[in-house]
């Protein structure tokens, strides 16, 4: 296997690590005031997530730098493709960011309370522009010969590509409430478990319909058949689990289906990363937007060392807060 | 306005911005882990009671840190496209290393020390603080690298129009990062020992006189550790003028207004020059000393900018090669006086650490003295940034060639507007928010449970 098509599937890894572990951050935000009606309450959903939620964002800083590094063109020409897109989803994220920080800072219960709605819209957001980015890709941009998108943002908004964001909010809202019923205690766990299911009936045809969907307007499903099938069946097995209050197994499924849906994208758009609509060769490729043999060389050295030292102690993080949170007052941190 | 104009105006923002906050995580997470070293092996609750309280600033603090530091990165792609293909293959390197290494290093342990406090041992929770401020000063070594190439390019080849990676050892070597990252480490501490300064000053002023104690030793170590990095920040920032007089001539010439080449030169101690900004209308200088400064000799000649331009034509073409001077002038002057300004603020806060209480006329001055560091580090990457133009990396690209092509500018205007204006509600509620800790009383012993 040559270095490229190393680094593309060590992107495919860290993107699938950034939508499983922050899927579940996303979800657990989109949720937070619909599950918590009193204030402990909230900030027990918060805590679910809170010694994580910092460490789960660096996969996609990771992902976003590793992009940089190994295909250089594909970060210069979708980032400022995308420009207005990201410009929302930044201003989601940092919103967000301060959010979880500066909430419980004031004991007011209208700070709090705004504070857990910019909570809402900065998870939500993100979830869903990830989304309309991923359809976009995998639907193709108007990419001209110097690899540069001038069409702006209109028609990345395209029914397609929004339908993709709808799923992406769907699976991690599922995901999230999956989580929730795996780290809340009491009637916070069982309002989690019951809406896990409930999410899990409207993100089922969703994910059908656009599997369909894709079918018909992308060629993704040429080499993401297999990973397809898998994606589908693992969110139908998550549904029957949780309908059997097995909600272990229902998370690790529904994380499987996150992991099977990323790759069956990165397995149909293989050895393409963008793809041109305009020119099937002015896509851009695992080879013409490439880093150097050098480069690439560099850093699979630097990753092999270090990213099994990350798992490590994220692992190393989920155990020391394996415990569940309560929304007893006394026992939450704040 | 232009699409240049405008995207620089927005990176010189957000990246301004971004680095008033990060100062104060490089340093405060060190003496964090310092005082909480101390907690875990002498059980002085004081010292507990002390990391708690200034805990809380520094966690206001890195939130905004973290979520200005994303922009930082996602901007490169979006607004300076075309310096991101010419550079990519250099600069991605350090970047994602930054990420692999120091963001998740400091953001995974930043989790476990909030939440961590009943879940580990006194000396494992103070070794994660160690772990948070290890991970966010390799971020800065590893940001710093990166922008050491721009700086002064090292390492590459240029191949297929554009700069690749020759040597990895060379680039992160690079002999401009071995002043940089130690003169914004010292800076970080510096920034950290003031601002720990301001607040106790405040409380020593007018706080509570049970806190007095508290906030007395507070003090001491604020000035103690603000007087090393004071003193790191102008030794090291001396040798860095030394650098960058012999590879990056121009910057230093606009920074000290010298017009024109001398041996000995002599220095500026005020100068004036014409609208234009090519020549000196009025000036106050000392004779030999820019020499003495520069080769640690009385005589040694020194270019001047307007013989620095011609040279500049002969190699790369017409154009204009000089820096904005009054700009870089007077970022410099500044920048050096607050330096000085603080070794000496700091020095007489240790001197007089025993009776701080009867130096009212100190303590006063030393609430606003908090902001010296952060006005001196702005200033610095002022200097270091705009110094540079015109290009955005030294010699091989300029920073009109690096924008992206297809981001029109109304676009720009919509980022820069709506992130000035974000930036601008966050910086009020978070100045706010660490206010109210700042004045507010540290936890009691027993609320601790210490």
């Amino acid at each position: 296997m040559d270095l490229n098509t190393l680094w593309f599937i060590l992107i495919a890894v860290l993107f699938t690590g950034f939508f499983v572990l922050e899927g579940f951050d996303y979800g657990v935000g989109i949720l937070l005031p619909f599950l918590g009606k009193r204030d402990e309450q909230r900030r027990a959903i918060i805590n679910t997530i809170g010694p994580v939620w910092d460490g789960n964002e660096v996969w996609m800083l990771t992902a976003g730098g590793a992009m940089f590094a190994s295909f250089p063109h594909v970060y210069a020409t979708f980032f400022s493709g995308a420009y207005l897109a990201l410009v929302l989803m930044l201003l989601a994220l940092i919103v967000r960011g301060v959010a979880f920080e500066f909430r419980s800072k004031r004991e007011d219960p209208a700070w709090r309370s705004r504070w857990d709605w910019a909570i809402f819209v900065g998870n939500l957001a993100p979830a869903l522009l990830w989304g309309v980015a991923v359809g976009n890709l995998m639907r193709g941009l108007a990419i001209d010969a110097q690899m540069n998108y001038f069409g702006g943002l209109l028609p990345l908004l395209n029914p397609f590509s929004i339908w993709v964001g709808l799923v992406f909010v769907a699976l991690f809202a599922m995901h999230g409430a999956n989580f929730l019923s795996l780290r809340l205690d009491g009637e916070l766990r069982a309002r989690a478990e019951a809406v896990a299911f409930r999410i899990w009936i409207a993100a089922l045809p969703t994910t059908v319909i656009l599997l369909a969907w894709t079918f018909l307007a992308t060629d993704i499903l040429g080499q993401g058949l297999i990973p397809a099938v898998l994606a589908a069946i693992a969110l139908v097995a998550t549904g029957i689990f949780l309908k059997q209050a097995r909600h272990g197994l229902a998370f690790l499924l529904g994380a499987l289906t996150v992991v099977f849906a990323t790759a069956m994208v990165f397995a149909g758009l293989y050895p393409r990363i963008l793809i041109s609509t305009l020119n099937p060769a002015w896509s851009l490729t695992i080879h013409n937007a490439a880093s150097s043999p050098y480069t690439l060389k560099v850093m699979t050295i630097v990753a092999l060392l270090f990213v099994p030292i990350v798992l490590a102690y994220q692992i190393w993080t989920y155990y020391i807060f394996r415990k569940r949170v309560s929304d007893k007052a006394e026992t939450l941190i704040y | 306005m232009d699409a240049l104009l405008l995207a620089r105006l927005q990176f010189a923002i957000t990246t301004i911005y971004h680095f008033l906050f990060v100062p104060i995580t490089l340093g405060l997470s060190i003496l964090l882990a310092i005082l909480e070293t101390r907690y875990a092996t002498t059980g002085d609750e004081t010292y507990k009671r002390m990391v708690k309280f200034w805990g809380k600033l520094f966690l206001i603090n890195f939130a905004i840190g973290v979520v200005t530091g994303i922009v930082q990165e996602f901007q490169f792609g979006m607004n300076w496209s075309e310096y991101s293909r010419f550079m990519g293959d250099i600069f991605g390197a350090p970047l994602a290393i930054e990420a692999l290494l120091a963001f998740y290093l400091e953001s995974t342990f930043i989790g476990i020390w909030i939440f961590g406090w009943d879940r580990l041992s006194r000396k494992a929770h103070a070794a994660v603080m160690w772990m948070v401020a290890i991970g966010s000063n390799i971020s800065a070594l590893w940001i710093l690298i990166a922008n050491s190439f721009m700086q002064y390019p090292i390492g590459y080849a240029i191949r297929q129009g554009r700069a690749e990676m020759t040597d990895f050892l060379a680039l992160i070597t690079n002999p401009n990062v071995r002043y940089q990252f130690p003169h914004v480490l010292a800076a970080g501490i510096v920034t950290a020992g003031f601002l720990v300064m301001a607040f106790s000053a405040w409380h020593l002023l007018k706080g509570r006189a049970d806190n007095k104690d508290f906030f007395a030793r507070s003090f001491r170590w604020g000035a103690g550790y603000g007087l090393i990095g004071a003193l790191l920040v102008a030794v090291v920032g001396h040798f860095q003028g030394q650098f960058l007089v012999e590879h990056q001539p121009m910057k230093m010439a606009v920074a000290e207004a010298h017009f024109n080449t001398e041996d000995p030169a002599s220095w500026s101690l005020l100068t004036i020059g014409n609208w234009e900004q090519t020549e000196e209308v009025f000036s106050i200088r000392i004779p030999a000393l820019l020499s003495f400064l520069t080769y640690t000799r009385p005589y040694g000649e020194i270019e001047g900018i307007n013989q620095l331009q011609a040279e500049f034509e002969q190699t790369y073409g017409p154009g204009d090669y000089v820096p904005p001077v009054a700009l870089n002038y007077w970022a410099f002057r500044l920048m050096v006086g607050i330096g000085f300004l603080m070794i000496l603020m700091a020095f007489l806060g240790v001197l007089w650490r025993n009776d701080l209480e009867k130096r009212q006329r100190y303590l006063q001055l030393m609430v606003p003295a908090g902001l010296m560091p952060t006005l001196a580090g702005t200033l610095g990457w002022i200097l270091a940034e705009t110094g540079r133009w015109p290009w955005i990396v030294y010699g091989l690209q300029k920073v009109e060639d690096a924008i992206s092509p297809n981001v029109p500018a109304w676009n720009i205007g919509v980022s820069l507007v709506s992130l000035t204006l974000l930036y601008g509600v966050i910086m009020v509620i978070g100045v706010r928010l660490a206010l109210r800790f700042g004045k507010g009383d540290p936890a009691p012993a027993e609320v601790l449970g210490v």
